[in-house]
């Protein structure tokens, strides 16, 4: 870090308070600060107030009150377009390309220098893009259509389009979500590269490993207020832990042994087209016991959505069988946690306790068959909030205005109480904080101790490693190994993910 | 905000802009050398202001609020129906059918009847278009503008060639015991117009939809599909249930409006009693914003706007108030957009 004075302080903001809903401020009296040449991580629960902060400084939501202050001058941001103009950008978690568009159409696309008496000047704009590219070693094909890339490549790209204008403080909200280890590696060395060159890096992240590996500084959100500002170099995981959830916790869950005998799931040679009609799924064929936890590793994008997807009943095979036991219409019962929970797994419009009960409202419980019984369904939610710790605590709250975790929360919520023998699970911590992560794998264990088997596609090996059974690794639409999650590592599966190693065929 | 400011904010929008087109109307008004104030003091007179005038106005309100339910319960489901117009035609045909045919059944028997071919040939109608779209894929909007046509077509070949009472253009008489009365033979008020008992049936129909949406799994499905039919897919719902459905419905609610016009007013089905009621609920609606209570106030607004053209037709152009009309629906729309964007207050 360069030497830090007071006026070489790039960002700025005093006392900060927003709030959505009378009697609780998102963020509460909020002061934050980042330098030239930092990465400051960004930290707390789901809920605390950290994409509402940065979406402030972005221009997305204007303070009730506070201020902020560029490069030591105040700034009133009435949308991003006036905080860009400042050179402030963000990479929101769900990036917002033009599928249709080439890379480098996506790049350029809406910023005004580009355009000259209303003509895009490709051939200077490309130039830009090419010298961005090899000063910062960010690798993406520039004529690739968007559509379908890694998420990984993606994320390049919203990098690229904030460089491209120009950007000098750049916020990303959990960029390593959705990110492979591999992938998060060479997002992090970009990050070092930008960092280098002078600019603000703000990192929200769940994840106080890449806080400790990564950042300089260190905010700690919660419930709306700062609860502390640490130098990372003199910090550890466990006091960051303790001031996210203000307790001390300890990381304890009990494997128990694997299930019964009872075939529950059967994928016999299975071959499934992905959306541009290639070949997504090329001849798989597994087996899922009860009580069994089955995991499924692999690089985003190597057929584990296709598979869940047709298991689920919502994309077509081409060739094989499935076959789920003692269920005739099978598709209607089971539990699904889904990849994409924005497009599939919720209805923002809905309500909180409107969403917990998607796919399940004919369910005895919440309505004779016609009639909604509104009262269970609000007496069900209620429960939900408080077991599974979700907030606003409040069943009417639209799930648009939940935070992207608590949003998570949900969806596993309702699917992992709904009473079925398979549940396919997709990244089910995604997004969540420390706390409601371990609820959720006690949860994911406990099902499956009740004898359910349980499908479990995740690209964090260390859940993995720590829930499954059994660990599959799919590479290129097939599964080229299948590993003892008691005797084998975090290596030894990369090594099989990026297809270094195979043990079948 | 609190719940309170947001439904003044989401009032507000529709309330300005009406403000607007009656400021915009004056400049209009004046510009064809008349003066603005006698003719709005005419217009509001002779229809809030006098038991008449707003007995018409009901009458007109009255078949809106069928329209206007039509195209909101379509919406709610993100489908566009536009075929209110035929359904609306199909369901009087078929309650004039029933009141022509079944002459000497009691009222308690026939009043329901009535209602139900209404309903039921409304909704066969829309259902049509409805199958298609979740049969072929092919889009409702095609589908129920086509259907406006034929349903034009064949209930004016059935009245010309089978029903017709020589010299006019209507059918026969429908039996005495299946007219819904008016209120000014029940009541004495609004003495001399055709406000009658298809009004409250009317109000009946909006909370109707108001529970069939927000408490009947059906509506939650509805509305599930309408938000994001991804999700509806996800949850293992039947698309193509829910078109049908809520396109039948949507027309059976539409169907339903002709019972004002045949059992409540002449007596009778006439060629083109429709009179664009079809189109003017989707208007209706969107002001409304699908709001099945709102869609009452809406209409009844619009129904001072249509009786109050015909009041001052001698004085200004029938086109003065039509213009007026359409920018008063542009405007609601434009106002609410900037009023959401502003106060962030959701529609719908
Ligand atoms: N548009 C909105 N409307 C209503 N409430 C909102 C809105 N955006 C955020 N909130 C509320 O503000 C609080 C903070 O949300 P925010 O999204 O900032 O949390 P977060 O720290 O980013 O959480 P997560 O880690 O889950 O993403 C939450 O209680 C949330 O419900
Ligand atoms: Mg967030």
């Amino acid at each position: 870090m360069r030497e830090q004075t007071a006026n070489s302080v790039s960002v700025q903001l005093i006392d900060i308070v927003k709030s959505f809903q009378a009697g609780y401020n998102a963020n509460d009296h909020v002061n934050f600060s980042a330098y030239p040449g930092e990465i400051h991580a960004l930290i707390g629960e789901n809920g605390a107030g950290k994409s509402t902060l940065m979406n402030i400084l972005y221009g997305m939501y204007q303070a009730d009150s506070g201020k902020i202050l560029i490069n030591g001058k105040e700034a009133k941001f009435r949308s991003p377009a006036d905080a860009i103009k400042l050179g402030v950008g963000m990479v929101h978690q769900h990036f917002m390309l033009v599928n249709t568009f080439s890379v480098l159409e996506n790049i350029i696309l809406g910023d005004e220098d580009t355009f000259r008496f209303d003509v895009i000047d490709m051939k200077r704009s490309k130039q830009k893009v090419i010298e961005l590219k090899k000063s910062f070693e960010i690798n993406v094909e520039l004529d690739d259509i968007s559509g379908g890339l890694a998420v990984g490549i993606q994320q390049k790209i919203e990098i690229l389009k904030l460089l491209y204008r120009n950007a000098e403080i750049m916020i990303l909200d959990e960029p390593t979500a959705i990110l492979t280890p591999q992938e998060t590696e060479e997002l992090f060395k970009t990050l070092a590269e930008l960092k280098n060159s002078g600019k603000t890096i703000i990192l929200i992240t769940h994840k106080l490993g890449e806080v400790l590996a990564i950042s300089d500084r260190v905010t700690v959100l919660r419930r709306g207020k700062v609860t502390g500002i640490l130098k990372t170099n003199q910090t550890s995981s466990n006091e960051l832990a303790k001031m996210i959830t203000g307790r001390s916790i300890e990381s304890q869950v009990i494997k128990k042994s694997a299930g019964g005998e009872k075939i529950i799931l059967e994928v016999n040679d299975l071959y499934i087209n992905n959306d541009r009609g290639s070949l997504a799924i090329n001849g798989i064929s597994l087996i899922i016991k009860e009580g069994e936890i089955f995991g499924i590793a692999g690089v985003e994008g190597n057929g584990q959505e296709e598979l869940a997807e047709a298991i689920c009943g919502l994309r077509k095979i081409s060739k094989g069988t499935i076959n789920i036991a003692g269920i005739d219409d099978f598709k209607k019962s089971i539990a699904h946690i889904p990849a994409n929970r924005h497009k599939y797994g919720i209805v923002k419009e809905f309500t909180l306790e409107e969403n917990l009960i998607l796919g399940r409202e004919k369910e005895e419980n919440f309505s004779n068959g016609w009639i909604l019984n509104n009262k269970k369904i609000n007496e069900f939610s209620e429960v939900i909030i408080e077991e599974y710790d979700i907030r606003p605590e409040n069943s009417k709250a639209l799930m648009e205005g939940l935070s992207g975790g608590n949003q998570q929360k949900a969806v596993a919520a309702r699917e992992m109480t709904k009473n079925s023998d398979l549940v396919v699970i997709s990244h089910p911590t995604r997004g969540l904080d420390i706390l409601a992560s371990e609820f959720v794998h006690r949860t994911i264990l406990e099902e499956s101790k009740k004898g359910k088997a349980i499908l479990l596609i995740s690209s964090d090996l260390s859940e993995l490693l720590k829930l499954s059974d059994k660990i599959a690794v799919m590479y290129n639409g097939r599964i080229t190994g299948e590993l003892d999650p008691k005797s084998t590592n975090e290596n030894e599966i990369g090594e099989y993910m990026t297809g270094l190693k195979s043990n079948k065929r | 905000m609190n719940k309170i400011t947001k439904y003044i904010y989401s009032a507000a929008g529709p309330i300005l802009s009406i403000i607007i087109s009656l400021i915009f109307g004056a400049v209009l008004i004046a510009l064809i050398g008349k003066n603005p104030i006698d003719i709005y003091t005419k217009m509001f007179s002779d229809t809030i202001g006098n038991s008449y005038g707003f007995g018409q106005v009901m009458f007109k309100s009255t078949t809106l609020i069928f329209t206007g339910l039509a195209a909101a319960f379509a919406f709610k489901a993100g489908l566009f129906n536009i075929g209110a117009e035929g359904q609306l035609t199909i369901g009087a045909f078929a309650s004039a059918w029933v009141g022509i045919t079944f002459v000497n059944f009691p009222w308690q028997i026939i009043i329901p009847l009535s209602l139900l071919a209404a309903f039921i040939g409304g909704a066969f109608w829309a259902g049509i278009a409805g199958y298609l779209k979740a049969r072929f894929g092919s889009h409702e909007v095609i589908n129920t503008i086509m259907l406006n046509f034929i349903a034009m077509a064949l209930v004016s070949y059935i009245v010309n060639n089978i029903y017709l009472v020589p010299a006019t253009i209507h059918t026969p008489e429908i039996s005495p015991e299946s007219v819904l009365l008016r209120f000014d033979i029940l009541t004495g008020m609004f003495k001399g117009s055709p406000f009658n008992l298809s009004f409250p049936i009317a109000i009946g129909a909006c909370i109707l939809m108001y529970l069939i949406i927000n408490k009947s799994v059906l509506g939650y499905r509805i509305r599930t599909y309408g938000f994001n039919p991804f999700a509806a897919e996800y949850a293992k719902m039947k698309s193509g249930r829910i078109i049908l459905w809520s396109m039948a419905v949507s027309g059976g609610l539409a169907g339903l409006g002709g019972l004002n016009f045949v059992n409540g007013y002449k007596h009778y089905f006439e060629l083109g009693l429709s009179e664009n009621a079809g189109y003017i609920g989707i208007a209706v609606a969107l002001i409304a914003r699908n709001n099945p209570f709102a869609i009452i106030p809406v209409s009844i607004f619009f129904g001072i706007l249509e009786y109050g053209g015909l009041t001052v037709n001698t004085l200004v152009p029938k086109e003065i108030v039509t213009i007026m009309q359409g920018i008063i629906i542009l405007l609601i729309i434009a106002v609410t957009k900037i009023f959401e964007k502003k106060f962030k207050v959701k529609t719908v």
